[in-house]
């Protein structure tokens, strides 16, 4: 993000900045599209036709359900609730776990190893283990989504906790504050902005092991319809799945960051200008 | 008020013991304004933490109205050096000031009240809107001054409270410091390396040694009087006096190795 801060910028030039971007990205789908008009490859539809199927798979029904198809409800709005169901899930037990764990140094000392090796293990490696542990389908997808995704929010959440700076802790000690009304009024938003960051990176995690586990077992979702596609040899319809992730991690992202500069504003701008 | 008697601390075992206080004993009384003051590196820091129940001391013992100190008490409030690390970022100035009465569940129409007073009397009724991170050094120094006093502690300890703001700042500070604590009545015990602010500020000044440190010597500091001016007060005979008397205890730690100068009529040697 360019700072508006210090530097005042007109609004014409920071309107020419964002076309400038979009330019760019309307110049390289047109490079995409004269490309793969050119080769006539069949696994390599041109954008026009992904663009086809994407709507004809999901934007082409009544006007009363503004359009969308009924395909819309078996394949993206499963996975849109497993992946945020997942994702908020692990982030409610992260941050939890996390501002407990990050504020006792004894159960810090104690966890961390484990905590470390816990994080190592791709978790991809662990749908193998869920897929014999819970039923197929949704159970076995938000497990792997929680136990992905649950990492870099616990592990940031307890880095933010740990660090907090001493002489906000020895001010509040006369306070006499409750336990989990030091943790959730004093340690919860200092720890904010890395918890923020855990959450990001947690999301885009989320958005990976949504579709592989939707890849390797579901009867629903983005990556069941991507699947059907494939062994159908549709090969748009493969690439609309594509496409439609991309936009939604895309939006995702870009969601979460409106949020984060909502809530954590006060952090982002104290360091711009103090400079630290 | 305050009542410390031998106490001592000593950092780390073995070979690489680092003793930061000697034995000190030396009490507070109700209204009085104590002032610290000694060589950087002295442990003056160590001291204000141990005798507060921030830290267990080595050995000694610190009373608070009579009870031994083991946890911080209820009635004390503190002020630290790095207002921008002790106030809380993500907080406007009146939820920063507010947020110890509201942990003690004083209703909202009550806190407003009290915090407008609090602010009013360290002259920020204009800032209660914005966040710490918007005012100079300065003014975030008098919204952690307001949040100590808004709870009207017995003590107000102050660790080297004016020590990162400019000179000119620093004045104003101090003024507004003997201010505020006669309005609220409040005993207060400082912890400085700055000669002059301790004289300026106190009742009486503690001198402390180089570690293991050990208070050299007691000085009285009524005779300046209750109303100080940072003009006048500092252009007195007993001003400029005193602060001499206290730089040479700093500068040769005993009262008889004085310069030639004279031994310091009101120095107490422990």
């Amino acid at each position: 993000m360019t700072s508006t801060v210090n530097r005042p910028v007109s609004k014409g030039r920071r309107a020419a900045e964002i076309g400038s971007r979009w330019l760019v990205l309307a110049v390289a789908l047109l490079l995409w599209q004269l490309a793969t008009e050119a080769a006539k490859n069949p696994f390599f539809p041109p954008p026009s036709e992904i663009g086809a199927a994407m709507v004809d798979l999901w934007l082409s029904g009544p006007p009363s359900q503004l359009f969308m198809t009924e395909k819309v409800a078996i394949d993206i709005v499963p996975s849109l609730l497993r992946l945020l169901g997942g994702w908020a899930a692990a982030g409610v037990i992260g941050v939890a776990l996390g501002l407990v764990l990050g504020r006792s140094d004894k159960a810090y000392d104690y966890f961390s190893p484990t905590l470390n090796f816990l994080r190592s293990i791709p978790p991809p490696a662990l749908i193998p283990v869920f897929l014999v542990l819970f039923p197929l389908g949704t159970p076995m997808q938000l497990a792997t989504i929680i136990f992905g995704v649950i990492w870099p929010i616990l592990l940031n959440t307890i880095d933010g906790a740990h660090t907090l700076d001493e002489t906000v802790v020895d001010t509040t000690r006369s306070m006499r504050l409750s336990r989990p009304r030091f943790l959730i009024t004093v340690v919860f938003p200092a720890a904010l902005p890395k918890i923020f960051a855990g959450l990001r990176v947690s999301l885009s995690l989320a958005l990976i092991l949504m579709v592989i586990s939707e890849l390797t077992g579901g009867n629903s979702g983005i990556g069941d319809q991507m699947i059907l596609a494939q062994r159908n040899f549709d090969m748009p319809e493969m690439w609309a799945g594509i496409v439609l992730l991309g936009i939604l991690g895309y939006v995702l992202n870009a969601l979460l960051l409106a949020v984060q500069n909502r809530v954590i504003g006060w952090h982002t701008r104290s360091k711009s200008l103090t400079g630290r | 008020m305050l009542d410390v008697t031998g106490i001592s601390h000593t950092y780390g075992s073995g070979a690489k013991t680092h003793t930061a206080l000697g034995s000190i004993t030396f009490t507070v009384e109700k209204g009085e304004i104590v002032c610290i003051v000694g060589p950087s590196g002295c442990g003056k820091s160590t001291l204000l933490r141990a005798v507060s129940g921030l830290m267990p001391p080595s050995a000694g013992e610190s009373r608070f109205m009579g009870d031994a100190i083991k946890e911080v008490p209820v009635d004390l409030a503190f002020v630290f050096q790095e207002y921008s690390k002790s106030l809380f970022a993500w907080l406007t100035v009146r939820r920063n000031v507010a947020f110890p009465l509201k942990a003690r569940g004083m209703s909202r129409k009550e806190r407003n009240r009290v915090v407008d007073e609090a602010l009013e009397s360290v002259g920020l009724a204009d800032a209660v809107d914005k966040y710490p991170w918007q005012l100079s050094g300065g003014m975030q120094q008098r919204v952690a001054i307001a949040r100590a006093l808004v709870c009207q502690p017995a003590l107000l300890l102050m660790d080297e409270p004016f020590a990162s703001v400019d000179a000119q700042t620093r004045a104003e500070l101090e003024d507004l410091l003997l201010d505020v604590r006669r309005e609220y009545n409040t005993t207060v015990l400082l912890v400085t390396h700055d000669i002059d602010e301790s004289v300026y500020l106190s009742d009486r000044v503690l001198v402390l040694s180089k570690a293991p440190s050990t208070i050299v010597a007691t000085i009285d500091v009524t005779p300046l009087g209750p109303d100080r001016d940072q003009i006048t007060t500092k252009e007195t005979d007993e001003f400029v006096h005193l602060r001499g008397e206290v730089a040479r205890l700093l500068r040769y730690g005993h009262v008889d190795e004085v310069d030639g100068q004279g031994v310091p009529a009101r120095a107490v040697a422990e």
